[in-house]
């Protein structure tokens, strides 16, 4: 049985590429009102995942519904209540940011009166109302973002999907898109989006998973994951062999990350006294555990791409 | 059968009403640029051609050199619009702009993209058909009695030509290897489609190759009719032709962008 306040649920789903497989039998749920994330390395299977709920990639086997509908069998039923923030902006380049949103608003059946009532509140809702106008190949490149947004809103979604939303833009830019995603939130929207940045993940997301090698290996909040993982805090200090020496002697748990050492800790006093009497060290930083520890810990150091 | 993939009947819908009217409004921005090459072409073409290499020419099956040549202009322009729409022009809106991908987040699934896309074509052959036909009329080298038909018929033969050109978008690597067929298939069909000299001319073999395997044959030879003022009935022959290809073509070209934009 599918509780109601369900909006994702995905059982044992899989995509395969010829003989690559992009999504390793994978079971996720995502509830109402909720920010979801994915996280993972590049070519962990987020892309395809979202993909997959978006209707357009057809999955292999497992089962995969949206709004309790089976997402190879309702796509159209389905996409009319989505929104989607793809990787890559696409917007029509021939097109102003309002015949953008007009052209687009034809694809969801949408009344001329009301697509234009709907554009107007948008353009001012993602602060573009000055741009209507413009070309948008004019654009800032926070400002498509915003556009894309505004796009993707215009079929008043139940569900909004992001793949890397603030990828490329700069700190106020991205506060900016943060703040929309919030208040979309408070609206009672649900959104699932995929991001590199683990503090935005951290800052925004109300449960999240952790993906590599098209596996889910860790989910829930993040809070949670890191205390799990890491617990509260983190103490770096300077990779000296007599130190690991040291280390090995006491019970901590700590990782040879290049020239630092990283040591995990739920008592970074208790660790900081016992460095500088034990292994007489004095130099030292001690800092609260953040999601790219966990990160780090779990999918390694090794460069994916 | 791996390649009954290719023959499944593919879905229309309604919707890809959109596709083509977002292709329209685009067309629409720039009208006037997109409204003078079927304007100034046939003119030129005419003045170079019809008046200047025809003054060596005698009459062909009674008509001057103009008036034989003017229907086949027609006819490659009908060509040339929605062959090139449907392979640069789609292929920069599916590969660059992305916007296919944008289209498909909505309830529009990419069966709509591809059937906009192809209609969309058939519509610039369309068109162009009905600028130049006014303006060779002018120049009163097309019979008026049935010359309305041109414009329905343009339609069907650009729908046939927006179809191949999208078999070959489904196939190409890159844009620039669209310059494969538009130099192997599009310019010899230019050349030897009955177009600048009537068909007789050519070996007999040639002559049922050009009827079997190029197009445009057909296309002009219609055209050719309908401007002369005289409905024969072989043409009925050309049309039934043209339908099936249509039809061939558009299955197979909605399958093979299914196959290459599904996945």
């Amino acid at each position: 049985m599918v509780p109601i306040n369900l909006i994702i649920k995905a059982d044992n789903l899989v995509k395969r590429y010829n003989n690559l497989t992009a999504v390793d039998n994978i079971s996720f749920y995502v509830k109402e009102g909720e920010m979801f994330g994915f996280l993972g390395p590049n070519g962990a299977g987020k892309t395809t995942t979202m993909k997959m709920i978006q209707c357009v990639s057809p999955k292999t086997s497992g089962k995969l519904e949206v709004f309790g509908m089976d997402v190879s069998t309702h796509q159209r039923e389905i996409k009319k209540y989505m929104g989607v923030v793809p990787q890559e902006n696409n917007l029509d380049p021939d097109f102003t940011v309002y015949e953008n949103l007009r052209n687009y608003s034809r694809y969801f059946d949408i009344s001329m009166e009301e697509a234009e009532k709907r554009i107007e509140e948008l353009l001012n809702f993602v602060q573009l109302i000055d741009k209507k106008n413009s070309t948008t190949e004019y654009l800032s490149g926070g400002m498509k973002r915003r556009l894309v947004l505004a796009r993707a809103l215009l079929n008043n979604p139940r569900l909004i999907v992001l793949d890397e939303p603030t990828v490329g833009l700069d700190p106020q830019a991205r506060h900016l898109i943060w703040e929309k995603l919030r208040a979309l939130k408070k609206k009672g929207v649900t959104i699932v989006l995929t991001t590199h940045y683990l503090d935005e993940a951290e800052k925004l997301c109300d449960r999240l998973v952790v993906m590599d090698y098209g596996k889910i290996i860790v989910e829930g909040e993040p809070s949670q994951i890191i205390k799990d993982h890491i617990g509260t805090g983190v103490v770096e200090v300077d990779n000296y062999p007599e130190l690991v020496e040291c280390l090995q002697k006491s019970d901590s748990i700590y990782e040879v990350m290049g020239d630092i050492i990283v040591i995990y800790t739920n008592d970074p006093v208790h660790i900081t006294n016992q460095l500088s009497m034990e292994c007489s060290l004095d130099k030292m930083t001690t800092r609260k555990a953040t999601l790219e520890d966990v990160f780090l810990k779990l999918t390694g150091r090794k460069l994916r791409d | 059968m791996p390649y009954i993939q290719y023959l499944q009947i593919p879905e229309l819908n309604r919707r890809l009403l959109k596709v083509w009217l977002r292709n329209k409004d685009v067309f629409m921005k720039n009208v006037k640029l997109n409204f003078l090459p079927p304007f100034l072409e046939p003119i030129l073409y005419l003045l170079a051609m019809g008046f200047g290499l025809g003054t060596f020419v005698d009459n062909i099956d009674g008509v001057s050199y103009a008036q034989f040549i003017a229907p086949a202009l027609i006819a490659v322009s009908i060509m040339y619009a929605s062959f090139f729409e449907c392979t640069y022009g789609s292929y920069v809106r599916m590969y660059y702009q992305k916007t296919f991908d944008a289209i498909v987040a909505t309830p529009l699934i990419i069966d709509d993209v591809i059937a906009g896309e192809l209609f969309w074509g058939a519509t610039r052959s369309t068109i162009n058909a009905l600028v130049m036909t006014p303006v060779i009329l002018i120049f009163g080298l097309i019979d008026f009695k049935y010359a309305i038909l041109i414009i329905p018929f343009a339609f069907l033969g650009g729908l046939l030509f927006a179809c191949i050109g999208m078999c070959f978008t489904a196939i190409t690597p890159n844009i620039m290897a669209l310059n494969y067929p538009a130099l192997l298939f599009i310019t010899p069909m230019f050349l030897f489609s009955g177009t600048f000299f009537p068909l007789d001319v050519l070996p007999e073999t040639l002559q049922y190759f050009a009827l079997a395997f190029l197009p445009l044959t057909h296309i002009v030879r219609v055209i050719r009719t309908l401007a002369y003022g005289s409905l024969e009935p072989f043409i009925i022959v050309d049309v039934l032709w043209i339908l099936i290809a249509s039809v061939i073509f558009f299955i197979l070209s909605m399958n093979l962008m299914k196959k290459r934009l599904i996945i």
